[in-house]
């Protein structure tokens, strides 16, 4: 079995797989919008190859951070904006 | 006649211009060669600032911020006007002492400043470097989209008829009338010509000392809070004297969107429009000396932009050729295109229609186009 970590997202704990995307553990949490655009509208991942931007969240503090290009480690904290 | 004034030039002062003629119950013909708004005007930072380098361009730039305060509450918010204020960030004692000249100048013409401590400056702008010592806040400074304020002021009046893609082959004035004919061939007349197309002006008034000034520009994603004033280093005066080489000075600007916008840069002698990577390291190098964490920013977009600059820094607004010309000149503001605008528009009707200026001006020839003529300069 792969080794789990533990991330939390919005300010709850989720285990996932090591070496995780943040992307994908953020669809394992089932949030469907992770940012707003800025008029407004919802965003999400896209691409998952770090191309079109559109899956950036808060990672550690660090805003527009890439959630597909982004590995999940235990303890990270990952902030979307909903 | 096609209208009572041809506004050669889309730009915010030509936008202005218009809109102050049409204020006025005068109809208007406006022709841009491009887009509105799509020279100087777009690749500026849009900051309406007061700068008192000459009693006369001080003059001008107070009163064209209050017309721009009396307009911001009409605007909408494509045209991102806010009232950020600058700051102006003194990096040592020699700075802090330029501030506070800066301070009771402006005090003296009743234009709100007030310096700024160290500790002030690390609570209102906590992202600045907490090497620098204080600095001067204009509280009553503000920012502005200028190519949709420009577009806004042409839709102010429907006696004001736009032109884009029209671009201009000459211009003559004889009697009555002035013309303008268009690079197609097709001839327009009006009473008047206003000349507004920036660095073009000189391709229409042969002999007109207008140099380009390369910028850079660059703008980050959306980072809310990072910078809250447009501050600047006040080492940007200086380096805004430049008279060649390249230099670079720190001004950044909290857009209402949270990006920051970052510059700025001078170079003499290009027209070569390309991002330069050399130029643009310089000026973030000089970026992160104020905001040290800049750097963990992301950019987004970088650009260049040419200002139109005259010999003595202050632009041509008046006459065109001599007084009484049919043909009138607003062009080469450098860098405060934005800010002066209204106050050139302001200007320049009030000496086309031979009124007095609504506000005070001490020296009504700083701006006069002739003063670079050959007899002009045998002094």
């Amino acid at each position: 079995m792969a080794e789990r970590v533990r991330v939390i997202i919005d300010g709850e704990s989720l285990d996932v797989p090591a070496f995780a995307t943040v992307a994908a553990a953020i669809a394992m949490r089932g949030i469907r919008g992770t940012r707003r655009s800025v008029t407004g509208e919802p965003r999400a991942a896209l691409c998952g190859m770090g191309v079109c931007h559109e899956c950036r969240v808060t990672v550690d503090g660090r805003a527009h951070v890439l959630g597909c290009q982004t590995l999940c480690r235990d303890g990270l904290s990952i902030e979307t904006t909903r | 006649m096609t209208a009572d004034v041809i506004v050669v030039g889309g730009g915010i002062v030509g936008a202005a211009c218009a809109a102050e003629l049409a204020a006025r119950g005068m109809t208007v013909d406006v022709l841009d060669a491009g887009g509105i708004g799509g020279g100087a005007t777009a690749a500026g930072m849009g900051h309406i600032v007061v700068m008192n380098d000459s009693p006369a361009e001080f003059a001008l730039a107070r009163a064209s911020r209050e017309l721009w305060l009396a307009l911001g509450p009409q605007l909408r918010e494509r045209d991102a006007f806010s009232r950020c204020g600058t700051l102006w960030i003194a990096e040592d004692d020699e700075e802090l002492d330029a501030a506070r000249a800066m301070r009771d100048a402006f005090a003296a013409a009743g234009v709100r400043a007030h310096m700024v401590d160290r500790a002030a400056l690390r609570e209102s702008e906590p992202s600045v470097s907490h090497a620098m010592q204080g600095g001067l806040l204009i509280d009553d400074d503000a920012i502005v989209y200028a190519p949709a304020a420009a577009q806004w002021l042409l839709a102010s009046s429907t006696r004001i008829r736009v032109s884009t893609g029209c671009a201009v082959h000459s211009v003559d004035a004889a009697g009555a009338h002035a013309r303008v004919t268009l690079a197609n061939g097709e001839r327009r007349t009006a009473a008047h010509v206003v000349i507004a197309n920036g660095l073009a002006a000189p391709d229409l008034i042969a002999g007109l000392p207008l140099e380009a000034k390369k910028g850079h520009l660059l703008i980050t994603d959306r980072y809310p809070g990072t910078v809250r004033h447009q501050v600047l280093e006040l080492g940007y005066i200086k380096s805004a004297h430049h008279a060649r080489g390249t230099s670079v000075a720190f001004n950044a600007q909290p857009r209402p969107t949270g990006q920051v916008l970052i510059g700025s840069s001078r170079q003499f002698g290009t027209l070569d429009p390309a991002v330069e990577m050399n130029v643009l390291a310089m000026m973030l190098a000089r970026a992160t000396r104020y905001l040290p964490g800049i750097g963990g920013l992301n950019a987004i977009r970088a650009w260049t932009g040419f200002r139109a600059a005259t010999p003595d820094g202050l632009p041509l607004i008046g006459p065109a050729r001599f007084p009484g010309d049919r043909l009138w000149l607003a062009a080469g503001h450098e860098g405060l295109g934005v800010t002066t605008s209204l106050g050139t528009a302001k200007l320049l009707v009030a000496q086309m229609l031979g009124e007095p200026l609504a506000f005070d001006m001490p020296d009504m020839n700083a701006f006069c186009p002739q003063r670079f003529a050959p007899e002009h300069a045998d002094g």
